[in-house]
């Protein structure tokens, strides 16, 4: 696979190659490393010959530093999220700007805790990953990104993303699908023109929809539409390795739950009437 | 995208209006639903996500709900009211309106205090009362109102008056609190109240060094009013605001040459949700 790298406006974009056999594609794994390897292991069984993550590994979760083996020992080609850059470049806080008091006390809390446990050899590697990968699928050009093609924290919730704002941003771009993921809710829409957006979601967090379950994106071989696969994990043992570290009990119980519980503001009205709380 | 529908037509006379909004200021004038429309037209072709629409009172205007309609279909949308003329029937056409679009409509209610002691003084006699009557309709239609807050508290009372106001939201009905507060611009009736901008509160090259672009509202997002495209929804009545008749013409860049331009700066502050 060539491994040939450019710049594209302030991100780096590795490019991965033309490849049309099955993919498996996960975000934000928030330290969640009972997750993600579940996860991964269901996709291999499914056939996924390559695994893709797009960025966001610390935060929220315990033991920060047990999902850097798992990447490697699958092979996960991962690019950046803002969690990862705030790591690597050492910044005081993740920058997560929440409105809401508690939900900066929240993020502080699990910021700290993630960045005293980061190691400098895990700093670099973040340092190292690239902001987003380009692939080509069935003659198609995809973009795997973090949060939008211009921004790695842009939030692109379903409902207050619009067709027309989508297609302008592929086609400036030059992607006829874009991955991100970044608000750890997952959809898709394919646009008008034959473009397609895929928020894979999040594999550290579960959906709000009151399961415990996290869901990650399978791609069958020259798929362009996802299939979003629903995880099943031992969500129990994570929830008590939280406490154990002495992260928010708010924290384990939309572990267990799956219902948010923290740094709901960010939501739009529909996704937000979605949750209880 | 932003739309000024109601003018600067307001029935309520707040003491810290950034553009002086009364029953009587005829400034910029309502919008016809027609009007609105030709801009969406244009907003849909040049790639705008989402739409915003403010007064005056928005609900002053007749086709408000037709034309969060026209909205709804191409992109989020989201109301600015002071909720005091939203009866149960019309928060019932808004929830109708939410439910049929797959984009969300929010629904932004604008309170300064959470008792009638606090918000009156600022926002008019009687008003406390007819914004938790417009709240409370909102909240049994089934919607989930964000909130704003002009911030006219100190930074040591900051988190304080957050946390009371999500208490007290809770406590009125709303099982989603959700709160925006923004700052106050020394700008129009403001100025009276307190006082507008000293000549130092200016930005400046050295300002702008290391300063994201993206964190200022005007380099994505442009005002329209029925007298044109503004660069932004604080200035509309200054004199160098209006960058030409079509969102086209308003793609460029505009001197940050205001105080308020200095207020964004400084506390991060945007209009949106």
């Amino acid at each position: 696979m060539p491994e040939l790298t450019v710049r594209t406006g302030a991100m780096t974009v590795r490019n991965g190659g033309a490849f049309d056999g099955a993919i498996a594609v996960l975000g934000g794994v928030y330290s969640n490393h009972v997750a993600l390897l579940a996860a991964l292991h269901d996709a291999r069984l499914r056939g996924a010959e390559r695994f893709f993550c797009l960025g966001d590994l610390g935060g929220f979760g315990p033991n920060p530093g047990l999902v850097y083996p798992i990447l490697e020992e699958f092979g996960v080609e991962t690019i950046a999220g803002n969690y990862d850059r705030s790591l690597a470049e050492r910044m005081a806080d993740c920058g997560c700007g929440y409105t809401h008091p508690a939900d900066n006390e929240f993020a502080r809390r699990s910021y700290d805790y993630t960045n005293r446990r980061t190691t400098d050899g895990e700093r670099a590697w973040l340092q190292a990953l690239p902001g987003g990968l380009r692939l080509t699928r069935g003659g198609r050009r995809w973009l795997l990104c973090h949060g939008s093609p211009r921004r790695i924290n842009e939030f692109l919730w379903e409902s207050s993303t619009s067709d027309p704002f989508l297609a302008r941003v592929l086609r400036e771009a030059e992607a006829d699908q874009v991955l991100c993921t970044h608000t750890g809710l997952h959809w898709q829409r394919p646009l008008p023109g034959g473009a397609r957006l895929v928020n894979v979601g999040a594999v550290g967090r579960p959906a709000n929809d009151g399961r415990p379950e996290v869901w990650y994106a399978y791609f069958a071989a020259a798929s362009e539409e996802a299939e979003f696969v629903p995880v099943r994990y031992d969500h129990e043992s994570l929830a008590r390795e939280m406490e154990a570290e002495g992260l928010p009990p708010e924290f384990a119980e939309t572990i267990r739950t799956g219902w948010w519980t923290t740094c709901l503001e960010i939501l739009p009205a529909k996704e937000r009437a979605r949750g209880i709380h | 995208m932003w739309f000024q529908v109601a003018g600067t037509l307001c029935n309520l006379t707040c003491r810290h209006c950034f553009i002086s909004c009364s029953p009587t200021n005829h400034n910029h004038e309502l919008m016809s639903r027609a009007e609105v429309r030709r801009y969406l037209d244009e907003a849909r072709s040049l790639g705008v996500n989402d739409y915003y629409f403010t007064g005056g009172e928005p609900f002053l205007n007749r086709e408000i709900l037709e034309i969060l309609e026209d909205a709804l279909a191409a992109g989020p949308a989201t109301v600015l009211t002071n909720a005091t003329l939203l009866t149960p029937g019309r928060a019932g056409a808004l929830a109708a309106l939410e439910r049929a679009s797959r984009y969300s409509l929010e629904v932004r209610v604008s309170l300064d205090g959470p008792s009638a002691e606090s918000n009156d003084p600022i926002r008019g006699e009687g008003s406390f009362d007819a914004t938790m009557g417009g709240i409370a309709a909102l909240a049994a239609a089934g919607l989930h109102p964000i909130v704003t807050v002009a911030r006219t508290w100190s930074d040591a009372q900051d988190q304080a008056a957050r946390e009371e106001f999500h208490r007290f939201l809770r406590a009125h009905g709303l099982s989603r609190p959700r709160v925006k507060v923004l700052p106050l611009f020394l700008v129009g009736r403001e100025v009276e109240r307190t006082h507008g901008y000293p000549a130092e509160a200016m930005l400046t090259q050295e300002h702008m060094r290391g300063h994201d672009p993206w964190l200022l509202q005007c380099s994505t997002s442009r005002m329209v009013t029925s007298r044109g495209v503004m660069v932004c929804p604080i200035l509309i009545d200054a004199p160098d605001a209006r960058m030409g008749r079509t969102l086209r013409e308003s793609l460029r860049a505009h001197p940050l040459g205001h105080g308020a331009c200095h207020t964004c700066w400084e506390t991060g502050a945007t209009c949106r949700n």
